[in-house]
């Protein structure tokens, strides 16, 4: 008698392809590694008795030596310190940012494009209206109606939660349309009428069988969501939403770094290597999901 | 079909004038009025400023004038005076889209064939260039980009004009630093569409017909990979068209972003919801165009 045919489900597959793939890998690798240094760097600079806000003020702006790696900013500060802090800032906004967009985003998505019709409608022309509300005039009214200091979660200040509330109110809206446009082709196809026809439940067809078929868009598209959610990030704190002085993030390192860039090079070259770095590696990381995730590829 | 596309368009105009009532809300939560700045006038006059725009008037009086200025086109700005809001955006609303059209092209000549490169020649030297070009187009911001640009082309190698609006030659640094972006987006969305259509029965059937290569890319499986491409184009298309206050101001372009952003913070309402309600007119029609162009890409997608 022959053994029963043991399916293998997406995400076995998938891990499996994964672990093939060596630059995904190496890509994921180095990720973990900024994060490490992102997260524990700190701690050791404590023990140097350096943090993201510690001056000296005579020493001025240096360029890298042996004691300062990354060099210093005018105000004496350490740039690899704070390009460290910086990091835990922008990681935990990207996975925020990244981890909202996918869930609301190909939920909305999903369900819109399947159930169709005037749900449909109107569904994605709440998306058009969130998409043409003035984002600008949104974050100051944000800011004027709550102060900083009425949320407090753990030493995070409220503003700097007010800017994930923020961030996370768009960053959802092009996912969602872009799956929906996918469910609403997918539909149609010869496999979700056969799901169909032997009984599968509505909602099991959606999420089991034609949401995984969106996934290449889907990861393509938020892995190219995170350096743009890095920068927006940037841009809401110099508008005064978010961290401030003496804190840092790669995007508001970034962009003081860009001001200084013809007379401290360094400003804006190691946190700015830093995070394209990191950039570059989420995409390949990416890609290799993407690759590794796709239902038409070969089973082997 | 037509039915459709009549019904979306006779929805624009509610929907449009629901934006313009949550934007003027907005303007009214957000502290400080349009002639705050303004100091030392004497009460009167500021009086008489705020009674002609009136200020001084119930929610629904002055929505309503700003409703029916806008829609003959004789509301004032606040800010600039002397010129109507239809003056001002018709002025910059050109210069914009033209920058934005020539971005969009770039973007999409380049995104597109980059795109299509890198899934015919799938993890080859090829993908990597174009995979990596387009990610320093993504993390590079636009502040750092321009600058850089200049320096190459303009100031280094003098090719270029550093900044200014006339004439085309200085519309391709601006159009570049402000398109590559866009063009990143849609080369990674074209690749991964075309991955996963390249794959399928239909493109094997192209190619067992003995198919040129050129014929099998562009006449079927593009077709059918650059559904989100597309998706993505709707909204961008409309961003693009209106301008960015970052391009603006590196280049020095006279364009419709700048005016947007400066009215928001000086509060110049008549201007802020006068650019809103255009802007969000524009994005409607351009996601409708897309739920058009789905139909056509793939004839099974059906629209009600």
């Amino acid at each position: 008698m022959n053994a029963p045919v043991q399916g293998s489900s997406l995400w076995q597959d998938a891990w499996r392809r994964l672990k093939r793939n060596r630059v995904a890998l190496v890509s994921g690798v180095v990720v973990l590694a900024i994060g490490v240094f992102c997260v524990l760097g700190p701690l050791v600079a404590g023990l140097f008795g350096l943090d993201y806000a510690s001056q000296d003020i005579p020493l001025g702006a240096t360029a890298p030596t042996l004691a300062h790696p990354f060099g210093t900013d005018v105000l004496g500060r350490d740039v690899m310190v704070r390009t460290m802090h910086g990091g835990r800032v922008s990681l935990l906004v990207a996975a925020v940012a990244t981890a909202v967009s996918l869930l609301v985003g190909t939920t909305y998505g999903a369900i819109s494009g399947f159930v169709g019709g005037r749900v449909d409608n109107a569904m994605m022309r709440f998306v058009d209206l969130a998409m043409s509300t003035p984002y600008l005039l949104l974050v100051i009214v944000l800011m004027a109606l709550i102060p900083p200091t009425a949320i407090q979660v753990g030493d995070l200040d409220g503003s700097f939660i007010l800017m994930f509330a923020a961030l996370g109110l768009v960053s959802w809206l092009t996912l969602s349309r872009i799956v929906r446009g996918q469910v609403l082709s997918l539909k149609e196809r010869e496999f979700v009428e056969a799901a169909r026809a032997i009984g599968v439940p509505p909602l099991r067809i959606l999420f089991r069988h034609i949401v995984p078929n969106t996934l290449g868009p889907v990861i393509v598209y938020s892995t190219l969501t995170i350096p743009s959610v890095m920068l927006s990030e940037a841009f809401l704190s110099f508008l005064g939403l978010g961290i401030r002085e003496p804190q840092a993030s790669w995007g508001t390192l970034v962009n003081d770094g860009a001001n200084a860039m013809a007379v401290y090079p360094w400003l804006l070259a190691f946190p700015g290597g830093v995070m394209t770095l990191t950039l570059f590696c989420l995409n390949f990381l990416g890609d290799g999901l993407r690759d590794a995730l796709d239902p038409s590829a070969s089973k082997s | 079909m037509t039915g459709f596309i009549t019904k979306r368009l006779l929805a624009i105009l509610p929907l449009v004038v629901l934006l313009a009532a949550v934007t003027f809300t907005l303007l009214q939560l957000a502290p400080g009025g349009p002639f705050d700045a303004e100091r030392n006038f004497p009460p009167e006059i500021q009086r008489q400023l705020e009674a002609r725009f009136q200020l001084d008037q119930p929610w629904h009086v002055q929505f309503g004038m700003y409703l029916r200025g806008l829609a003959d086109g004789t509301l004032p700005s606040m800010k600039r005076p002397g010129l109507t809001v239809g003056e001002l955006i018709s002025s910059s609303f050109p210069v914009s889209a033209a920058l934005g059209s020539l971005s969009l092209a770039f973007a999409l000549v380049v995104g597109v064939s980059s795109g299509i490169i890198g899934a015919i020649r799938q993890n080859s030297v090829w993908d990597w260039t174009t995979m990596s070009i387009a990610l320093v187009g993504i993390s590079v911001p636009n502040f750092v980009l321009g600058p850089v640009l200049v320096g190459i082309f303009a100031l280094g190698l003098g090719w270029l004009p550093p900044a200014r609006w006339d004439g085309l030659s200085t519309m391709i640094l601006p159009s570049v630093t402000l398109g590559l972006a866009y063009a990143a987006y849609i080369a990674r969305l074209t690749r991964a569409g075309m991955l996963e259509v390249i794959r399928t029965d239909y493109i094997r059937t192209a190619r067992a017909k003995g198919l040129t290569e050129r014929a099998i890319v562009f006449g079927h499986a593009l077709r059918g990979a650059i559904l989100p491409v597309v998706t993505f184009l709707g909204p961008a298309t409309a961003r693009i068209l209106t301008g960015t206050v970052v391009i603006e101001k590196i280049f020095q372009v006279p364009g419709l972003g700048y005016y947007f952003v400066q009215s928001a913070l000086d509060r110049d309402y008549s201007m802020v919801l006068g650019v809103v309600c255009f802007y969000s007119a524009l994005l409607m029609l351009m996601n409708l165009a897309v739920d058009v162009a789905y139909t056509w890409l793939d004839p099974r997608v059906k629209l009600s």
